[in-house]
């Protein structure tokens, strides 16, 4: 491991964790689904509004380290306004940057999501960063509850 | 035994100096017996202070597990052959020293396991399913591992009793009175933490088994965190089972004991079948073995055994008394030390407890804590301690907790503060 800490905890990624963005529940959700880390006890509840295969709203609730309540965060301004398979394939090349150290990356599709690439050098906190993310595909997929195990 | 006079670790015995009870134990000397201490972890030296969920072994231990390895590997209690019988002696050697460090009366009456959680549900299983009707009670308390609920509620669904769960204080003390009150004609067991992982509180075990047999009640004491760390006399206590892990003693992983008075354990039926526990079987009718072995079904931990044995052999050259003693200067320099750093709030403070300096920041969540102490070298547990009950307890999800050993110094605890003042920076 012995990566810089501050690669991890980027001041832009603190600042998601102060003041979460989409931190609300939605009045009539088309699709929603609880995500639990069972290892540390880390909870989300994601709520989205789809129509016309595009994602119109998006809000989350929970509790959890810096690392999850950011990735969460990050999540809600990715998806928002996306089409469903936009938010499937950012799903897909998050979880590529997260588990496969040289993997070539869509940084356009990522966008502000590469702040968390960081995470990869600490193992035991990729779990955190991917939380948010099962939990969309649970949402998407019409199952009402993720975990990382 | 030699007397503590030059044993490794103790310094000489002039009794003038020891008012802090740190100079009780030399750690510096301490340290030299565990190999595994001597490194760096992320370009900074080691500093374990995880030892609540498991301690480092020293030389002594790893050299008796090789050696059994090297030289004596048989099973026991059948061959003939030289092999098997030394086998045999150094496994029952560990049984013998396990009784004599818990003071137990009797060898047979402790049981080898692979831990307290095995010892735990060897007593439910077996205890409870021959003695326990519907409608019965067993009491616990709310700090306890989800070792010692679980079995319980298994039970409770099966059978149908009730657990009831004695409450503790915000200190982290348990409220004896309710105590007192949940004992009852329905109430067939109390199993209660002797020490808390998560708290660290030292429950008053005497106090709690005299309420209990004067209704003819028996008490099961999970032992695990205390065992390590402070004398434990199973008579001085006066409970009638009681369970410890061998790797939280410095010894290795995958054993551990249980003990029970012959009387009770003589009248349970087996937890698990097979070879060892026997004494003949036709296809009609088993012949169950004397204790312990009708409680050791199958070829045993043997080399787990005999390094138990060498790590109880290890602690008794120190003494029991210094370690406890030693522990306690730490954990009151800890205590003042982490008490001193704003926004640091301590979870855990019984007047009677261990070496656990659990604690909760409102400005970062513990697993972003364990993460910069790690990279600082600092190693701790983070998250609920398998105690999700004592977590709801104080409305947070999980604590930091730094647990001591007596090879930890006073500058391991300053290298914890001063990785905190780094988490204090990052997160403000």
């Amino acid at each position: 491991m012995a990566s810089d800490l501050s690669d991890l905890y980027q001041e832009i990624l603190l600042e998601h964790n102060r003041r979460p963005r989409n931190f609300r529940t939605l009045d009539n959700p088309t699709h929603q689904a609880d995500g639990f880390n069972p290892l540390c006890g880390d909870q989300i509840s994601l709520q989205l509004k789809v129509g016309d295969a595009k994602v119109h709203d998006v809000g989350f609730q929970g509790h959890g380290c810096a690392i999850s309540r950011a990735s969460a965060s990050l999540l809600t301004q990715a998806v928002k306004g996306a089409t469903s398979d936009e938010a499937m394939a950012m799903f897909d090349e998050f979880h590529k940057m997260l588990t496969e150290p040289d993997a070539e990356l869509d940084i356009d599709l990522l966008g502000d999501l590469e702040m968390l690439a960081g995470v990869i050098a600490y193992p035991t906190r990729i779990k955190c960063a991917i939380l948010a993310w099962h939990t969309l595909k649970a949402a998407m997929d019409g199952e009402n509850v993720a975990t990382t195990e | 035994m030699t007397t503590a006079i030059n044993t490794p670790g103790v310094p000489g015995r002039d009794g003038s100096s020891q008012a802090h009870g740190l100079d009780v134990v030399d750690p510096h000397r301490i340290r030299q017996d565990f190999p595994i201490l001597h490194q760096e972890v992320n370009g900074k030296p080691l500093v374990y202070l995880d030892n609540a969920a498991t301690t480092q072994k020293p030389r002594a231990v790893i050299d008796a597990i090789s050696n059994y390895y090297l030289h004596n590997n048989a099973n026991v209690h059948r061959g003939v052959h030289t092999l098997s019988q030394r086998a045999t002696d150094d496994y029952e050697a560990g049984r013998e020293a396990l009784r004599r460090f818990i003071n137990a009366p009797d060898a047979n009456e402790v049981i080898y396991v692979r831990g307290t959680t095995e010892g735990l549900n060897l007593v439910a299983s077996s205890y409870g399913r021959k003695y326990f009707k519907a409608g019965d009670e067993v009491i616990i308390t709310g700090m306890e591992h989800h070792s010692n609920i679980v079995p319980w509620q298994i039970l409770g669904k099966e059978i149908g009793i009730r657990l009831r769960v004695v409450p503790f204080n915000d200190d982290g003390e348990l409220l004896m009175d309710e105590y007192e009150a949940m004992l009852n004609d329905r109430t067939r067991m109390v199993s209660v933490v002797h020490q808390s992982n998560a708290l660290g509180t030292v429950n008053p075990i005497p106090e709690m088994v005299e309420l209990a047999h004067a209704r003819g009640v028996p008490v099961m004491v999970d032992a695990a965190q205390s065992v390590p760390h402070m004398p434990v006399d199973v008579q001085a206590l006066g409970a009638d089972f009681l369970t410890f892990s061998g790797h939280k003693m410095y010894g290795p992983t995958g054993i551990g004991a249980l003990w029970g008075r012959a009387e009770l354990l003589d009248d349970m039926p087996p937890y698990q079948s097979g070879g060892e526990m026997i004494r003949s079987v036709t296809f009609e009718e088993t012949i169950y073995n004397t204790l312990p072995h009708k409680f050791e079904a199958g070829t045993p931990d043997i080399a787990g055994a005999i390094g138990l044995g060498a790590a109880v052999e290890y602690l008794e050259s120190i003494g029991m008394e210094r370690i406890a003693a030693y522990e306690q200067a730490l954990l009151r320099y800890g205590t003042e030390k982490l008490g001193d750093i704003e926004g640091v709030r301590l979870i855990g403070t019984a007047e009677e407890k261990g070496g656990v300096l659990s604690f909760y920041m409102e400005a970062a969540h513990p697993h972003d804590i364990g993460t910069i102490l790690d990279s600082e070298g600092i190693a701790v547990r983070t998250g609920h301690h398998c105690a999700q009950p004592v977590m709801a307890r104080y409305g947070i999800p999980a604590t930091v907790r730094a647990s001591l050993a007596f090879y930890n110094t006073t500058d391991d605890i300053d290298a914890l503060v001063k990785a905190i003042d780094r988490v204090i920076e990052v997160f403000g």
